[in-house]
């Protein structure tokens, strides 16, 4: 498959190496951390977002070659078998659940000093997202600082739910330290869970939570245009990542209608919600919410009023496409090509420049 | 419509059925909302205890203030116009109301859905029990009553499963009431087991259960917080009517209610084909966790939810509104106006030209024909 298959040199714009435990990343800490996770007990530190027996959590081929465990079997799994040029790496361990700064920015530092080491330095494809301390505006821009200068690291990572909207100033700091190192903002599905996941309250089913990941998307997006985030950072851009998709027209419909009635409330703004939107938003392209007919994804692409907004990615390992079918059908081979390999090298200016 | 009127090229095209014509179109408005001249209308039909309760410790919901927490674009969020020349609150009077609205569309029959001081979600319980019974007492008594064309809601205390059960059967006998009443945010999210018994009854009567978008369940306005603007919560009703729409369709409340219809009010339409097919593509994956389901999520949203068109999106491209509502389904879409609200969507200007007049009809009226109780 790998040579001129499909997808040869397509850049892969989300894949997750296994959560590593506490136990991994306290190798990566200083004694005074290292004792903390072993004296006070840190022995599991697991999210609910992706509990790991989970349909959705593993594709049953992955999960029997035990694909995400290390470098090698992942990129035999994805890279070598499809050809990618590149895949990044974007870590799922719970740094954003610390109610403690200190420990978040401990737990951080030794994550994206873990991905470095054990997944970036086996294999030069690889490419790393740098996980924030959100919890701490300040902190998260020493982060940024500390991993700037090593190229691999192309995005800062964040979910798409936490404390506040991500569009408030007091989050302006790392959107300012961002753009001026060339990082992209990655906004991956997920929660810190420290708000109920909807403005009524927790459902009771997994099903229900990853449904309402998207939610979470569309709340974010409205709070990043409405403050005005990309009147202050003009190069800022910012990718959903594993936000579903198709949720996204509709969504900047509304928005864009409010902004046209209630304007005045937010007078910085001098383009519409969708004009931001297309200059500004990208999102990955697994999964795709997608409607029975190909038919219907042509309109799909037609909402979106832009061939720049979707990035190629598998998800990998987690299952939401079966076979080989990576991209939605019916899709021309120009927009394909912008959306495995284009689209990615414009979203990510760090990655072009190793 | 939340904008200026529509371009002069988009009003003249052929095909958009006019004011003029308007005699020959039916209406009915999903959306209505009435209001009284002060106060006092209200505890006119309180009992003594709870009209005292009123006066000294006042209405408390889980949001720490008394209004809303987002100052809107209008006082009252209201039509400026709307306002009666007789003092008092817009939709409060009832001379304006006709000549403004009812008699100024042609409106066969305006749904009511009482807001603000309306009892959904008080604090106190027994409290939430007495005001949602003067509401849906006032109601009748103001506008129901004296003017046939004005359907009245039964008011649920959502949050007090027993109460609310009470409450639709004291009412439901009453034919002025065309739906029970209640609000998009609660507590837990609906299809939670804890409300069922509010559907057993509403399905019991015949009555759609209306989910109007706002209320205050006591929990952030999103996943990630409280958004600083309106513009932003007002966008946002969308993600709190796909969160009740997930969890009333995934935690089988259509399952095990077949006859129940569910109206969302209030929160657009758009955002419904791409939540079926996210819960259906994730109820592929995870049945195993949903074993209650006996068909996908999208079957039982295409059989049991309604939605109100205002306020509509307005996507650049009207076709792409169209492309919404057919993957909706026409018979789907309910004509909202939300009267006397700033938003007001005028029935004969705020669809995109282009709809045959069929399927204006029916969005205008025939559907509602079929979901409200009418009789």
């Amino acid at each position: 498959m790998s040579a001129n298959g499909p997808y040869q040199g397509a850049i892969d714009c989300d894949i997750h190496p296994r959560v590593p435990t506490p136990q991994t990343l306290a190798r990566y800490m200083d004694d005074h951390w290292r004792d903390t996770v072993e004296v006070r007990g840190i022995e599991a530190w697991d999210s609910i977002s992706y509990p790991p027996n989970a349909p959705l959590t593993s594709r049953p081929d992955w999960r029997k070659a035990d694909a995400d465990a290390e470098p090698a079997k992942l990129t035999e799994a994805t890279l070598d078998r499809f050809g990618f040029a590149h895949a990044l790496c974007n870590s799922l361990f719970a740094v954003q659940f610390f109610r403690d700064e200190n420990l978040a920015a401990a737990f951080a530092r030794a994550l994206n000093d873990w991905l470095a080491a054990e997944w970036l330095d086996k294999d030069p494809r690889l490419r790393g997202s740098v996980v924030l301390p959100i919890q701490s505006v300040e902190r998260s821009v020493d982060e940024i600082e500390r991993r700037a200068a090593d190229r691999r690291f192309v995005q800062v990572l964040l979910l798409a739910m936490g404390e506040q909207p991500l569009g408030k100033s007091m989050y302006w700091p790392i959107y300012a330290a961002a753009e001026r190192h060339g990082f992209t903002v990655g906004i991956h599905a997920g929660s810190s869970y420290h708000h109920a996941l909807t403005s009524s309250g927790w459902p009771s089913y997994y099903l229900e939570d990853y449904a309402a990941q998207a939610l979470g998307f569309q709340a974010q997006l409205a709070s990043l245009i409405c403050e005005g985030v990309f009147v202050k950072y003009p190069k800022l851009k910012v990718v959903l990542i594993e936000s579903g998709v198709t949720w996204l027209p509709p969504s900047l419909w509304r928005l864009s209608k409010f902004w046209r009635g209630v304007r005045l409330e937010v007078p910085w703004l001098d383009r519409s919600p969708e004009q931001f939107a297309r200059d500004h938003i990208r999102l990955t392209i697994q999964p795709f919410d997608a409607p029975p007919s190909p038919a219907q994804i042509g309109r799909i692409m037609d909402q979106l009023q832009s061939d720049e907004m979707l990035l190629f990615a598998t998800d990998f390992p987690h299952w939401q496409f079966a076979d080989d079918a990576m991209l939605p059908a019916g899709l021309s081979p120009a927009l394909t090509r912008k959306i495995l390999i284009d689209n990615p090298l414009a979203a990510y200016p760090r990655l072009g420049r190793p | 419509m939340l904008d200026a009127p529509l371009a002069p090229e988009l009003q003249a095209e052929a095909g958009r059925p006019s004011r003029e014509t308007s005699s020959r179109l039916k209406i009915i408005d999903g959306d209505v909302h009435p209001a009284p001249r002060s106060i006092a209308d209200i505890k006119a039909f309180l009992p003594q205890r709870w009209r005292e309760h009123l006066e000294i410790y006042g209405s408390r919901r889980k949001l720490g203030m008394t209004y809303e927490p987002y100052p809107k674009s209008a006082p009252r969020a209201c039509r400026r116009d709307a306002w009666p020349d007789t003092g008092g609150n817009p939709g409060s009077d009832l001379d304006l109301i006709r000549s403004q609205y009812l008699d100024a569309y042609g409106i066969e029959y305006g749904i009511l859905g009482p807001l603000g001081l309306s009892g959904h979600s008080e604090l106190n319980q027994e409290f939430s029990a007495a005001l949602t019974s003067a509401i849906n007492d006032w109601q009748k008594e103001y506008f129901a009553k004296p003017e046939p064309r004005l359907k009245a809601a039964i008011v649920v205390p959502t949050e007090s499963t027993q109460a609310a059960v009470a409450e639709i059967e004291r009412c439901a006998n009453d034919p002025v009431y065309a739906q029970a009443f209640m609000l998009t945010r609660t507590s837990e999210p609906l299809g939670n087991q804890r409300y069922w018994p509010i559907y057993a009854a509403a399905e019991r009567h015949g009555l759609p259960i209306g989910l109007h978008v706002f209320g205050s369940g006591g929990h952030a306005y999103s996943g990630t917080g409280w958004p600083s603007y309106y513009v932003e919560e007002g966008a946002g009703h969308a993600t709190s009517c796909q969160a009740t729409v997930s969890s009333l369709v995934i935690e089988g409340v259509f399952e095990r209610f077949s006859r129940l219809k569910v109206v969302l009010i209030e929160g657009g339409f758009g955002w419904l084909p791409a939540l079926a097919w996210r819960l259906d593509k994730l109820f592929e994956r995870m049945r195993s966790e949903v074993p209650h389901l006996k068909k996908r999520p999208s079957e039982y949203i295409r059989e049991h939810i309604w939605v109100t068109t205002q306020p509509m999106e307005e996507p650049q491209d009207r076709k792409h509104l169209f492309d919404i509502m057919e993957w909706i389904g026409w018979d789907r879409l309910l004509f909202a106006s939300d009267y006397p609200h700033w938003d007001f969507d005028d029935p004969f200007r705020a669809f995109p030209a282009g709809l045959s007049q069929e399927r204006y009809r029916q969005i205008l009226a025939g559907n509602g024909l079929a979901v409200y109780r009418l009789a």
